[in-house]
């Protein structure tokens, strides 16, 4: 396959991709870069100006800065943490024998395939404190007395929307995780057995060691999905009541809504760097993984 | 899978495997309404009746159910031009990514060239920009070349938000196509071209769907580059929905009607196109 003599074609076909993410990813980048250093508030256009590292001290001595990346952090720890627990159940589920199997593992990931939108409208009905059915439920089963503005309440109002990411990532890892255990060999199990392994010890000295890649790839990924996500808790909450479900990624969409583009970009690029530190060994890994496959 | 053949030879095999699986299946199950509920919840709002949507008690299924909800949602809001405006950008946008992708995922497959593993790691890493870092540059940059507010500046960024995984999809389905089959080919005298039209992309078009409803699926899905990219004559499905929540409360019934609408074309793609896509997800994670 190797080719010796030196041949255009391959970069003439990779060239139209190149330009448009040049476009459309590292020159707006570069330019985010450039905003981060000027005074960019699109409503005062004529004070437009380099500011050096003013941005960057000034999302420093914001508390709601801090506040949004605590959240961000717990957003995506609890989050992500959940779908993980709740997703290897399910693939475990869906990793047995039974009639239907098919369709109701396609089933099951309908909410991956979701606009994010709508999952957010969705739930914000459900959770609704006048005539939402989540209400309704817990009074009809006696769990509560009155009904609880879930998304009106700063006490009630992040957990409401982390159980609504968590919602929509179970299905994600439970595919990816059905198919690590689908790839698991037999023989591994029939080892254990034949050296007295009980179930729980099958799970813990065989599955989860055959997974590990599987885990590693997938948990890097919904991370930086998920702390990017900014539809979901957008339309659930907007970030609010008193900015208690604004992440990171929402204070900046927030910030770019009123047009202080400067101090949203600064904001993101703080984001990008944090984030940085997944996706760094995540590219590693698939990189890896893809050479190994040839 | 011991345990399994035990159970065979002891009396009532079945009953005793049935037994033994219920609280599996009954935690499935569970699991499924909690999936599976909002979904229902949303259907059964689109039909209630306005009276009974905001009534003193909730019922799980309408007593009066109605259409007048989609009926509402065509005459008097027009959610057709949202549809349409979707439709548009997100045709436009697989057309363009599948062809940019292919190509690309082409030169990756079939050459050794230097610097294809630098370019393959520029391609992947495009994805791990956080969502709003590019947003605010790109409102600025599509504002001075005039095609903010325009579909272009959808289809512009769809098309290469997706282009890193397709090309990574496709170049995994090409990897498994044996280059054997074009070299006969061009033995036969026919050029690379050739070969790639006459042989490969036939017996790729099914992944070539499969990565195309991939395209589409996020087009037609995205939310956040549509809100601060269109204004009221080209905003699609994803900004709509969200605009029923006005300043005087939530319109949950046309919502809903809309959100089922929205939906439904998503769920047909996928079913269709998810053997494949899986298939492509997970090799390389599950691979190495």
């Amino acid at each position: 396959m190797q080719r010796k003599r030196f041949s255009p074609w391959p970069y003439l076909l990779i060239a139209p991709a190149l330009i448009v993410i040049f476009a459309v990813v590292f020159f707006p980048v570069l330019n985010a870069i450039g905003m981060s250093l000027q005074s960019y508030d699109l409503r005062r256009p004529s004070q437009i100006r380099f500011t050096g590292l003013a941005n960057y001290a000034a999302a420093m001595r914001d508390p709601l800065f801090w506040q949004a990346l605590l959240k961000t952090v717990m957003w995506v720890g609890v989050g992500v943490g959940m779908q993980f627990v709740f997703g290897f159940m399910l693939a475990l589920l869906l990793n047995r024998k039974f009639l239907g199997r098919g369709i109701v593992r396609s089933i099951s990931l309908i909410p991956w395939v979701t606009p994010g939108v709508l999952i957010g409208l969705m739930w914000r009905w459900i959770f609704d404190g006048n005539y939402g059915v989540l209400n309704d439920l817990l009074l009809r089963l006696g769990l509560i007395h009155d009904k609880i503005p879930f998304l009106a309440q700063q006490s009630t109002a992040f957990p409401s929307v982390i159980l609504t990411i968590i919602w929509q990532g179970i299905p994600f890892f439970a595919l990816m995780l059905l198919a690590g255990l689908q790839g698991i060999p037999e023989e591994l199990y029939d080892a254990a057995n034949v050296d007295g392994a009980n179930a729980v010890q099958r799970f813990f000295l065989v599955t989860v060691p055959s997974l590990k890649n599987t885990i590693f790839v997938t948990t890097l990924l919904r991370i930086i999905w998920v702390a990017n996500s900014v539809d979901v808790i957008f339309n659930l909450t907007e970030g609010g009541p008193a900015y208690s479900t604004q992440t990171l990624s929402v204070y900046v969409f927030n910030k770019g809504n009123t047009l202080n583009l400067g101090y949203a970009s600064t904001m993101a690029i703080l984001l990008a760097l944090a984030l940085a530190l997944v996706a760094v060994p995540y590219l590693k890994t698939l990189f890896k993984a893809q050479e190994e496959a040839k | 899978m011991n345990g399994r053949q035990r159970s065979h030879v002891r009396r009532f095999p079945r009953l005793r495997r049935f037994v033994r699986a219920l609280p599996g299946h009954v935690l499935l199950v569970a699991m499924l309404v909690f999936l599976l509920f909002p979904f229902y919840w949303t259907f059964v709002t689109s039909i209630k009746p306005q009276k009974e949507l905001y009534g003193s008690t909730v019922t799980y299924w309408p007593k009066a159910a109605t259409f007048d909800s989609y009926r509402k949602l065509f005459s008097e809001y027009n959610f057709l031009k949202p549809m349409l405006n979707s439709l548009l950008v997100a045709s436009v946008t697989t057309i363009v990514s599948l062809t940019v992708s292919l190509l690309a995922a082409y030169a990756f497959s079939r050459y050794r060239f230097r610097g294809r593993k630098f370019f393959m790691s520029l391609f992947l890493s495009n994805n791990m920009f956080p969502t709003v870092l590019l947003l605010i540059p790109l409102f600025a940059i599509m504002r001075k070349i005039g095609i903010l507010y325009t579909p272009s500046a959808l289809i512009l960024s769809y098309t290469t938000f997706t282009i890193p995984f397709s090309i990574w999809l496709l170049n995994g389905y090409l990897d498994d196509l044996p280059m054997s089959l074009e070299e006969a080919a061009m033995v036969d005298g026919a050029n690379r071209a050739q070969a790639f039209l006459k042989i490969i992309l036939p017996m790729l078009v099914p992944c070539v769907v499969a990565t195309g409803a991939y395209v589409f699926m996020t087009a037609w899905n995205e939310y956040t580059f549509a809100v601060m990219f269109t204004n009221e004559g080209n905003r699609t499905i994803p900004v709509a929905l969200k605009n029923f929540i006005g300043q005087l409360g939530v319109e949950w019934g046309m919502l809903t009607a809309g959100g089922v609408i929205t939906i439904i074309p998503v769920c047909i793609m996928f079913f269709f196109a998810q053997k494949r896509l899986v298939e492509g997800l997970t090799a390389g994670a599950v691979k190495g």
